[in-house]
């Protein structure tokens, strides 16, 4: 359990890397953009790759009514993810001490992997319903309006995760580093379990 | 064993690959020496070299690429530049200011790049003005022009603009003699009476801002080209001279008279340590120093009321003349520091001084006379050798770093290859036609690029499809990799290019700007937000502060103009991204347009002369909707109360 326990730790200590580097990544380059324009999401707002890319998108998207990006304050999840990350950290944390003690049995790191994948699934879902939104939720006066062959507004939302073209627009939206840290963290937590699980079989046995 | 066995097995496999390889190369040879390779940048690729040619009577500074001959940009210096507002603006026309009033236009000449150590450092590109003497510095980061010195006791500004090798000088020298301070007087007193000022203007290690430290009043002949001193002659410069005869009419024959006129050598450290101890006189002057700022997008112009000159018999042992055959032209010093070439013109030989022998004449007193008190060496005792026959009217001499010289030959139009040292020719190409300067990017320095020299030629004829009696200059591109020069691409030029300056583009490319941040705009009547919008009468002036971005200005409307205001449009671009300028252009406006870089504030002046509602609109095709991007001005009679106001989308 002592292995297990570290394991444990070091997989929910991996959740931090959200405070210092981005979750999620959204690179959109055009002919006229070889150096393309990017906002990078962190837990707590999102941020141009660039200095300026952030207005020049938003400069961009005026023309087919697309609502400007939002500021840290315009979202209650850029004030609650971060308390969220922070909390399950630190229950992670705890809990990889308290099995480092044999104070808990290997089914709470389980129970921690699930929790965080029903949060990590809430937050997609969530993520995913604003970019609906700011995709889709378009100014009626705006100047471009574009119709889908059946007579429907386009929505410009971006792809939740991979590739998709949008006019002249090619769109990647990929996890950032602080989305694979998330990701092995939570593997991390996994093995602890499994690790665990054998570890406490061995000794019944 | 039978490893080891394995093991050759496989190395004469390599080898076979390696020859097979080789020879697979060597049979495309006829494709793989394909000139037309050489010099073909696929699309989308970049040149590796930066040329930057003088525009000559346009007066401006042109960039190309090496080696596809493209022209990237024109860079207003010295002229008006209708194209983006250059010299129209209000920012910009104190630009032109000199003591002569302002000045739209002026004859450049001679760019050269400034240099740390004796190497190119690609901070700042320096150019002469030839009419109107002045000195211009452009920054190699935003491509603009930053300031310009005009020169005091000067006349046709031509043996200028070179730089000392840490660009603590920049330096110009006059071509035409004239009398200092300048007075009534009768034109046949020349001889004896009128002087040759050699101005050395030290330009500040950080931001490049140029001071005449001091002027050298040499005898009154024509100081034609200059070169520094570089390694063991840094500290000295290098002056053509021609009409030492002092001749004042008909010089084509009567300055052609003596089978010698000089190099002037000037030990100019020497000089500058007596005019940091006080030396010289500070003589009453009047001359325009204009500054631009990159933070207030403006620049300013005052005038300077004194120059500190020195007489040369001042300062013993500071300037010596090298007998040079022929009415030298160009004069140019290898990468070495040692070899001191004479272009005599009216020759068909190079003279080589030798900088050593310079030295140790001048110790043994070696004198063969002098002239106004200026000691002339032997030409025998400083001759370092001579490229014999080399061709007939050389001008100019680059060299390559691997111990070649090439030279320029004006009536034989060809340039001529030779080996410093030996002195052989060692190879010969043609120009069309009649060749004046020539560049090796770095090829005035310590360290040359020996990779590609262009000759840039006077005459153009039957080079390219005829377009009318005037036409625009040929250049021609040569590889000199190899032992034997190549002739690789003709390509039209601007204007008229003299000498040009040329750099490996990785030097600079990085430090190309963008654009202007906003948040560090500091020009007085900005307008960064909607809210700082304004319209303000001062009397009969109204300055307008307007915005621009994609796709509107703001404010659009405006009314409450009157015949007989004078409207200032102080128009300032919000864009903060590469490559997006917006135009702004009004009817019947007397002036230019504007064009306005990213993040940059410009102001147009505009008198309404006719009651009406007249538009302005976008020149430069900025978006999908720049069609759209337009505005009124109502201008209503000089009698008329009707109240300024203005506004966007209502």
């Amino acid at each position: 359990m002592k292995k297990a326990g570290i394991i444990m730790v070091i997989g929910s200590l991996l959740l931090l890397g959200l405070f210092k580097f981005p979750l999620w990544n959204i690179m959109l380059g055009a002919p006229q953009y070889p150096d393309p324009l990017g906002m990078n999401i962190y837990i707590d707002g999102i941020q141009g790759v660039k200095e300026f890319d952030l207005q020049n998108i938003d400069g961009l998207n005026h023309y087919i009514g697309m609502k400007t990006i939002p500021k840290p304050e315009e979202m209650w999840e850029f004030s609650v993810f971060p308390k969220v990350i922070l909390g399950m950290a630190v229950l992670g944390v705890l809990i990889g001490f308290l099995g480092f003690f044999e104070k808990l049995n290997y089914k709470f790191f389980l129970g921690w992997f699930l929790l965080m994948s029903v949060l990590g699934v809430a937050g997609m879902y969530d993520f995913n319903n604003w970019l609906t939104d700011y995709g889709g939720n378009l100014d009626p006066h705006a100047i471009i309006k574009v119709t889908m062959p059946d007579g429907s507004p386009m929505s410009y939302k971006p792809p939740l995760i991979g590739y998709k073209k949008l006019l002249n627009f090619d769109v990647d939206s990929w996890p950032h580093l602080g989305g694979y840290l998330l990701f092995v963290g939570m593997a991390l937590t996994l093995v602890a379990f499994w690790i665990g699980r054998k570890a406490t079989l061995k000794r019944v046995k | 064993m039978k490893n080891k066995f394995k093991l050759s097995i496989g190395l004469m496999v390599a080898a076979l690959a390696f020859t097979s390889c080789n020879n697979s190369s060597s049979s495309k040879g006829a494709l793989g020496s394909s000139i037309a390779e050489k010099v073909y940048i696929a699309p989308g690729e970049h040149d590796s070299h930066y040329a930057f040619l003088s525009g000559g009577y346009s007066g401006n500074l042109l960039v190309y690429g090496l080696p596809s001959g493209r022209m990237f940009k024109e860079i207003p210096v010295f002229s008006q530049f209708p194209t983006n507002g250059y010299g129209y603006s209000e920012e910009t026309k104190p630009m032109l200011e000199t003591s002569y009033g302002f000045i739209p236009w002026d004859d450049s000449h001679h760019p050269d790049i400034s240099q740390t150590n004796g190497e190119l450092d690609g901070r700042w590109i320096f150019i002469n003005g030839n009419n109107t003497p002045r000195i211009a510095r452009i920054s190699l980061t935003t491509f603009e022009t930053e300031e310009i010195i005009e020169v005091p006791n000067s006349a046709g500004n031509h043996s200028s603009s070179f730089i000392t090798e840490n660009t603590e000088y920049v330096v110009a020298g006059t071509r035409f003699s004239v009398p200092v301070p300048q007075r009534d007087m009768p034109i046949n007193e020349y001889k004896g009476n009128f002087k040759g000022a050699l101005s050395f203007i030290s330009v500040d290690p950080d931001h490049g801002h140029m001071d005449i430290k001091f002027q050298v009043l040499m005898p009154g002949f024509n100081y034609d080209l200059s070169h520094p001193g570089r390694g063991k002659s840094h500290g000295w410069f290098f002056f053509t001279t021609y009409n030492t005869e002092e001749a004042n009419s008909l010089l084509e024959v009567n300055a052609s008279q003596n089978d010698k006129d000089f190099i002037a050598a000037i030990n100019w450290k020497k000089i500058e340590e007596y005019v940091n101890n006080g030396g010289g006189t500070m003589m009453p002057a009047n001359y325009a120093h204009n500054l631009y700022d990159e933070a207030t997008h403006t620049g300013t112009s005052t005038m300077k009321k004194e120059v500190r000159v020195v007489n040369p018999s001042e300062v013993p042992g500071a300037v010596y003349f090298l007998p040079t055959p022929k009415s030298p032209h160009g004069v140019d010093v290898d990468p070495s520091g040692e070899y001191i070439v004479g272009n005599g013109k009216l020759s068909a030989n190079l003279t080589v001084h030798s900088f050593t022998k310079m030295l140790d004449a001048i110790e043994k007193e070696r004198f063969d006379g002098e002239a106004y008190g200026i000691p002339i060496l032997n030409f025998e005792d400083i001759l370092a050798g001579s490229v014999e026959q080399a061709g007939l009217g050389p001008l100019h001499t680059e060299f390559d770093g691997q111990g070649n010289g090439y030279t320029t030959f004006f009536i034989s139009s060809e340039v001529v290859k030779w080996k410093l040292g030996t002195w052989e020719v060692l190879d010969r190409k043609p120009t069309y036609y009649s060749v004046g300067h020539l560049t090796i990017p770095g090829g005035n320095s310590r360290k040359p690029f020996g990779k590609y020299m262009f000759a840039m030629n006077k005459i153009t004829k039957d080079r390219y499809l005829p377009v009318g009696p005037e036409m625009e200059h040929s250049a021609q591109l040569y590889d000199i990799s190899g032992d034997k020069m190549e002739l690789l691409l003709d390509f039209p030029t601007h204007g008229e290019p003299h000498y040009a300056a040329a750099i490996p583009a990785e030097i600079i490319k990085g430090n190309s700007k963008k654009f202007y941040k906003l948040a560090e705009n500091e020009h007085p009547r900005k307008a960064t937000t909607g809210a700082e919008t304004k319209v303000v009468r001062e009397g009969k002036n109204v300055h307008v502060y307007m915005t621009m971005i994609r796709s509107h200005f703001n404010p659009d409307n405006i009314e409450g103009v009157k015949v007989g205001d004078k409207v200032f449009f102080h128009v300032t671009n919000l864009e903060q991204d590469f490559d997006v300028p917006h135009g702004f252009a009004v009817i019947g406006a007397n002036n230019a347009e504007l064009l306005i870089g990213p993040g940059q504030t410009r102001t147009l002046t505009w008198e309404p002369k006719q009651v009406g509602v007249w538009p302005f609109y976008c020149t430069d095709f900025c978006s999908a909707l720049h069609q759209e991007m337009q505005g009124y001005v109502r201008v209503s009679p000089a009698d008329s109360d009707i109240e300024l106001s203005w506004s966007l989308g209502e």
